[in-house]
């Protein structure tokens, strides 16, 4: 790996990362399409929690890593602290590897 | 000023943020052990936290690159995964998109969390913005400081898989786009766009799937208007 690679990949991360207020074009846009947007970055966001919770590269990431982030989630739907979010989903996964299930 | 500083942002804000604080450094930790395990000195694997800021990307280009995958396959792999800032751009940029300096800091910030813990904080834009920018200046922090420790003395840190740590930042986003989901259209366009998400992704390379996603959008559309498709059936 080169300082142009680091550069490319940095300066193009940069121009996505500003493309998306570019697009938009106003500050002010109207209740219902800020509304919209927000759903749209929502819906990235749950489908990013999914696939990165059950693939890993492309293939199956093993049970223990949905798992931990399932425990996760119903912790947070209980409406627990982050934190204790965290530790779960983080000690689920580890004691399932622990006990051999990956 | 610290106390001041503590106040506006607020304890729960804090204690949210440590949470994630703490789960950054330790993945960051892990990028650095992992590039100068590839023989990355640490300087560069810095520059590049530094730079990109963008960890899912990192970790891809890196793992493509070193295993001889060449410069065009490695970044367009690193950019595809990071095309996803573009619809968090274009429901969080409003936050920042004021002086010119705000809107360089605030773009080089543009992550998934500052986009989740800024979009859970709903309609008040104020604690939105203030959680985008307490995310993304700590998030940056960490990052690099996690990637330095990780680089110099990466043999010596325990595998953040064995920790479970894989399962801690999908948690933590998840966590956070929970609150959304209790309004039924997005629930509704979530499920839908996570169900394609799911399936493209077993062919297509990561990052696409999650922007299909965004399909899902169009099931909420027509979800929109359960009344009027109640009356006609």
């Amino acid at each position: 790996m080169t300082w142009i690679d680091v550069a490319v990949l940095a300066v193009g991360t940069f121009l996505i990362r500003l493309s998306g207020p570019l697009l938009r074009g106003r500050v002010d846009l109207s209740e219902e399409t800020e509304e919209f947007l927000k759903r749209g970055a929502t819906v990235v966001l749950v489908a990013l929690v999914a696939t990165s919770s059950v693939m890993v590269e492309n293939e199956w990431a093993g049970w223990a890593l949905p798992a931990g982030v399932l425990v996760g989630g119903v912790l947070a739907w209980k409406r627990l602290p982050l934190a204790v979010v965290v530790v779960a989903a983080a000690a689920t996964t580890a004691l399932l590897r622990l006990g051999g299930v990956d | 000023m610290p106390s001041r500083l503590i106040r506006t942002i607020g304890p729960e804000l804090l204690r949210d943020i440590s949470a994630l604080a703490t789960g950054i450094l330790i993945v960051g930790v892990s990028f650095g052990a992992i590039a100068t395990a590839e023989g990355l000195p640490w300087w560069q694997a810095t520059a590049m936290s530094a730079l990109v800021f963008a960890g899912a990307s990192q970790f891809a280009t890196l793992g493509i690159m070193t295993t001889g995958g060449g410069l065009l396959a490695g970044v367009a792999a690193g950019l595809i995964l990071n095309m996803r800032h573009i619809p968090y751009g274009m429901a969080v940029g409003g936050l920042y998109w004021t002086s010119l300096r705000s809107k360089l800091l605030g773009t080089h910030l543009l992550l998934d969390q500052s986009t989740a813990f800024a979009l859970a904080a709903g309609e008040d834009r104020r604690r939105a913005r203030i959680a985008f920018w307490t995310v993304g200046a700590t998030v940056f922090v960490v990052w690099n400081i996690g990637t330095v420790i990780g680089a110099l003395a990466g043999q010596f840190i325990a595998d953040p898989a064995v920790l479970g740590l894989d399962a801690a930042l999908p948690a933590i986003l998840l966590s956070l786009v929970l609150p959304a989901l209790r309004d039924r259209p997005t629930l509704l366009a979530g499920l839908a766009g996570t169900a394609i998400a799911l399936v493209t992704s077993l062919f297509l390379p990561a990052g696409l799937p999650v922007l299909l996603a965004l399909l899902g959008l169009v099931v909420m559309w027509r979800g929109t208007k359960p009344k009027e498709r109640e009356a006609a059936s």
